[in-house]
């Protein structure tokens, strides 16, 4: 080993851990891309005009089709008495439901109001789940942002399904976390390649599909931000299969190794299966290496998929890691990341956003990780920047998006350097 | 409780943040969990603004209920004053703390900063976006701006324009290369550019031009109280509007009107020959009330369309709203709700929509040319030329942003002379704009006579995208009436069906045949 290799480890790190300003989204932004995942389920925030406002903000995007969320806006009156607010949810219900037969999920989800104002949704859900059934199935969970950040909504979410889900006695494997549909598809197929099966996916497309659960059920995270979804699945007996997460060809290759090896699968099978996409990701990611190989990296908390995400730049494309801060650390779900991660990472828990800041200028980064708040402004002072909001936004599990996920971070470095008049 | 799918404005806070993000030595204050700050990237994205917005949340968390959200106040309050130094500072609830006990206004006169702090009153739960930024800016005003000796030379204030604002940037250029041309200098020009030093100088000019009244009117009816300064009522969109609105800062001035209209094309644009095929286009408009205004006076007189249709998003305008609409006989429609507009635009068939980017959105679902001429904005509305809505360069803009999406006079008459060629047709669109030309889905050509036979010309047209299926009573198309319907070119066929069915209605026919189109088509000529 050369003398300037890193050495990798961050178990025992020092976490720094901050309180203030944050830049982040709260829980409520996940329905972006759940209420895509989810085919026939329908996310009604009961909240204030701030979280409409959020969400379509958040989604960036206008309405073609009509979406599947909705915000049931708290009016001056419902603050006045609660009673009034459980009949007004119950008359929004029933005239959305009536609307839209074919929703058979609908999510109640708390806000920031609605918790302040002690609304209790669980009992709005099961009021609702009786006046509906069997068509309609109504959960509650919170995104409100005084217990949530951004992608632990989706947490919460599925958090909230775990103990409706049928019990079962029988031996599967369950991949958690909402993944685009294409990396669902590859997922599946390696899966089954491996000889594992059978498989099932939380959540599912459809309710129809939905997973059981039971004391022979194996599961493994897909994403690193279901901490308490994995405590839930626990509760009703399913056992976690520990592994760092599928980014890059590393990060891939450890989580099915981890599958495989729960399920005995012997390593020929397991080499025969990935030998082509492992070489086919590192080909992918070679592309970028020269952009990115030795680049500073300063990732401001997001998405809770920094330590993951800094581990393969660190490893697969050469960053050099300096703060990594993620909006909460869970240390056991983390621990394969954290063990992998260059040892010299600063890590940081939360957000204190002007002193975070005063770091971040000290540093000087060659490539920021930010969310959209901050970007245009760090550009301007000169910082290249990748918006964290785009890593959630895009497949970028698996083998066959390594690639994809180093040229999220190349781009913009190559892009510099294209306006700059350099060559790219 | 109402269920909202997506929302014309946002929260009265946003409405504080675009006044402070448009001024300058500013900090605004807001106490609110984390996720508010999803608001800065309205800011930093849509308008790609290259710095934070001066806005501090003091970030509170479920842990911190009780009382120690009210210390997080006063400590984000005395950091906001430590780090940016601001000459003033205001400090506003989000909806959240709203719920909450605390009081900003105790908390921020016991921290005793040296510099003036605002307390914002933004009912969260009953009033939006607009409200915000008029109260805001209201409140700051009345803090700062005091009568003193009006300059020696005639100057105005230019008030309303913020952040976030539809062409403000570039309203705010014309409206005061329009006033030089008079000998009028400019003030102070606020929210937009000003610093509360700034607001504090107010009282020197002669009057105020009330640019937007949505964000701005009540800060200009405060001034007109306090300092005795008159504000313009006539808001320069339009070649029209601009001159009475010189005309208006003449009376207030005692000033000559001094224009130069140089560089007006729009009155020659729109008599040109041209532009005949504009004659009595059917258009929708719906926006912010002092847009939406503008717009059908322009629409009407200086384009020669025919106003179907106005409301506006912000209940705020309802009443002068209400009576523009009335001198176009119509009946405006004041709601928020996105579903209502929507239905209002079917029901009127009109061949051109103006409005905001959700009327670009319905428009685009129910394939009709449309343009853009209100907030709420998107990053298209901030494009990197000179684009104003106000004064003579607004007018050409506006001839030139409106006429673009529609089909072109030559174009017209084609489409209308040759209805069966394959290429060219109706559902291609027209052939000056993007997107890939599709071909006409082939109907089998079938001679009238066998596909109707006489015998059963009586039986109702199956449904088709063309019209429905009427309930039994109700008017029918007959098979022949909805092919000769097919024929008629998409920008002119809700027109023509709408006129049709009028036309049958009144007449008390049921069954709508080729000789009811076409007498109706007489008797709505012009």
């Amino acid at each position: 080993m050369s003398l300037d290799s890193p050495t990798f480890g961050c178990t025992d790190s020092p976490v720094r851990r901050e309180r203030g300003q944050k830049a982040v989204f709260c829980g409520l932004t996940s329905i972006v891309w759940l209420h895509r995942k989810m085919q026939d389920a329908f996310f009604l925030v009961v909240g204030s005009r701030t979280c409409a406002h959020l969400l379509q903000a958040a989604a960036g995007v206008m309405i073609f089709a009509e979406p599947r969320f909705g915000t049931a806006v708290l009016e001056e009156q419902d603050l006045a008495g609660l009673a009034d607010a459980h009949k007004e949810l119950d008359r929004e219900v029933a005239k959305l439901l009536e609307r839209r037969p074919d929703i058979r999920q609908l999510f109640l989800v708390g806000s920031c109001p609605s918790e302040v104002l002690k609304l209790d949704l669980d009992r709005a859900a099961e009021r609702l789940s009786g006046i509906h059934a069997p068509h309609v199935r109504v959960y509650s969970y919170t995104g409100s942002g005084l217990d949530t950040t951004f992608t632990q909504g989706e947490d919460t979410c599925l958090a909230a399904m775990v103990p409706t889900l049928e019990t079962t006695q029988a031996e599967e494997l369950l991949v958690v976390g909402a993944l685009p549909d294409v990396v669902e598809d590859q997922c599946l197929s390696l899966l089954t390649q491996l000889g594992v099966g059978p498989v099932r996916m939380l959540p599912a497309r459809r309710s129809d599909i939905e997973p059981a659960v039971g004391p022979n059920t194996r599961f493994i995270l897909a994403q690193p931000f279901l901490g308490e979804t994995a405590g839930a699945l626990e509760r009703r007996g399913a056992k976690r299969i520990v592994a760092p997460f599928p980014f890059g060809e590393e990060g891939t290759t450890l989580w099915l190794k981890a599958v495989a090896d729960a399920y005995g699968v012997s390593a020929e099978k397991f080499e025969a299966v990935t030998a082509a996409p492992r070489a086919r990701a590192k080909k992918a990611i070679a592309a970028h290496l020269e952009t990115l190989n030795g680049k500073s990296l300063f990732m401001f908390p997001d998405s809770q998929l920094e330590i993951p995400l800094a581990r393969f730049l660190a490893r697969e494309c050469g960053m050099k890691t300096t703060e990594i801060a993620t909006p909460f650390l869970h240390k056991a779900i983390m621990a394969p990341d954290l063990a992998l991660l260059p040892s010299n990472t600063a890590l940081t828990e939360g957000q204190d956003l002007e002193a975070q800041l005063d770091r971040h200028e000290a540093i000087n980064p060659d490539l920021t990780v930010c969310g959209l708040g901050l970007a245009n402004p760090l550009e301007a002072k000169g910082h290249a920047t990748k918006w964290a909001i785009e890593l959630v936004f895009t497949p970028v599990h698996f083998y066959e998006q390594a690639g994809d996920l180093a040229g999220l971070f190349s781009r913009p470095l190559r892009r510099r350097a294209l306006l700059n008049g350099g060559a790219a | 409780m109402k269920l909202t799918l997506w929302t014309y404005e946002g929260p009265p806070h946003v409405g504080a943040m675009r006044v402070a993000t448009a001024m300058k030595d500013l900090q605004l204050v807001l106490h609110g969990p984390q996720g508010d700050t999803y608001a800065d990237l309205l800011f930093t994205m849509i308008e790609r603004r290259n710095a934070r917005p001066p806005v501090s949340f003091s970030t509170f968390e479920a842990s911190h209920m009780g009382t120690d959200t009210a210390i997080l106040l006063k400590d984000a309050l005395a950091a906001a004053h430590a780090r940016y130094k601001p000459q003033a500072m205001a400090v506003a609830l989000t909806c959240t703390a709203e719920l909450l006990q605390d009081d900003p206004n105790g908390i921020s006169r016991a921290l005793g900063l040296p510099v003036p702090v605002v307390p914002l009153e933004l009912p969260s739960y009953s009033r939006k976006e607009n409200y915000g930024a008029d109260e805001t800016f209201r409140a700051l005003v009345r803090a700062l701006a005091v009568e003193m000796p009006r300059t020696p030379e005639v100057t105005c204030n230019l008030l309303g324009a913020t952040a976030l604002g539809f062409r403000h940037r570039d309203d705010v250029a014309e409206v005061t290369k329009l006033l030089a041309t008079m000998g009028i200098k400019v003030n102070v020009c606020a929210p937009m550019g000003a610093s509360p030093d700034d607001l504090r100088k107010l009282g020197q000019a002669h009057f105020n031009v009330l640019m937007y009244p949505e964000t701005g009117e009540s800060a200009a009816r405060h001034l007109e109280r306090a300092c005795k300064q008159p504000f313009t009522k006539v808001v320069p969109i339009g070649v029209g509007a601009t001159r009475d609105f010189l005309a208006e800062v003449s009376k207030i001035t005692g000033l000559p009107v001094v224009t130069d209209e140089s560089t007006l094309r729009q009155p020659w644009w729109s008599a040109s020959v041209d532009s005949t095929y504009l004659t009595g286009k059917r258009v929708f408009i719906f926006g912010d009330g002092t847009h939406v205004i503008a717009a059908a006076r322009i629409a009407a007189k200086e384009v020669g369309f025919e106003v179907v249709g106005m409301g506006c998003y912000n209940r705020e305008m309802a009443r002068p709203l209400r009576s523009a609409a009335a001198e176009y006989g119509l009946e405006a429609l004041v709601t928020d709700d996105y579903l209502e507009v929507e239905k209002a635009i079917e029901a009127a068939a009109p061949e051109l929509i103006l409005g905001t980017q959700m009327e670009r959105n319905i428009a685009k679902k129910l394939g009709l040319p449309c343009a853009v001429i209100s907030a709420p904005v998107h990053v298209q509305d901030f494009p990197a030329r000179y684009a104003p809505q106000m004064g003579f360069e607004g007018a050409n803009v506006l001839f030139d942003t409106w006429v673009h999406p529609l089909v072109m006079g030559l174009e017209e008459h084609l489409l209308t002379m040759f209805r069966e060629d394959f290429e060219f047709h109706d559902a291609a669109g027209a052939s000056h704009h993007g997107g890939k030309a599709v071909a006409r889905e082939e109907t089998p050509v079938v001679p009238a006579a066998e596909a109707a036979p006489a015998a059963t010309s009586d039986t109702p047209a199956a449904p088709s995208p063309v019209v429905d299926t009427p309930a039994s009573g109700e008017i029918r198309w007959m098979p022949e009436a909805e092919r000769e319907l097919r024929k008629i070119p998409f920008f002119v066929r809700g027109k023509a069906k709408r006129n049709t069915e009028l036309y049958a209605a009144h007449k008390g026919v049921c069954d709508i045949t080729v000789e009811t189109l076409y007498e109706a088509k007489a008797h709505y000529a012009r």
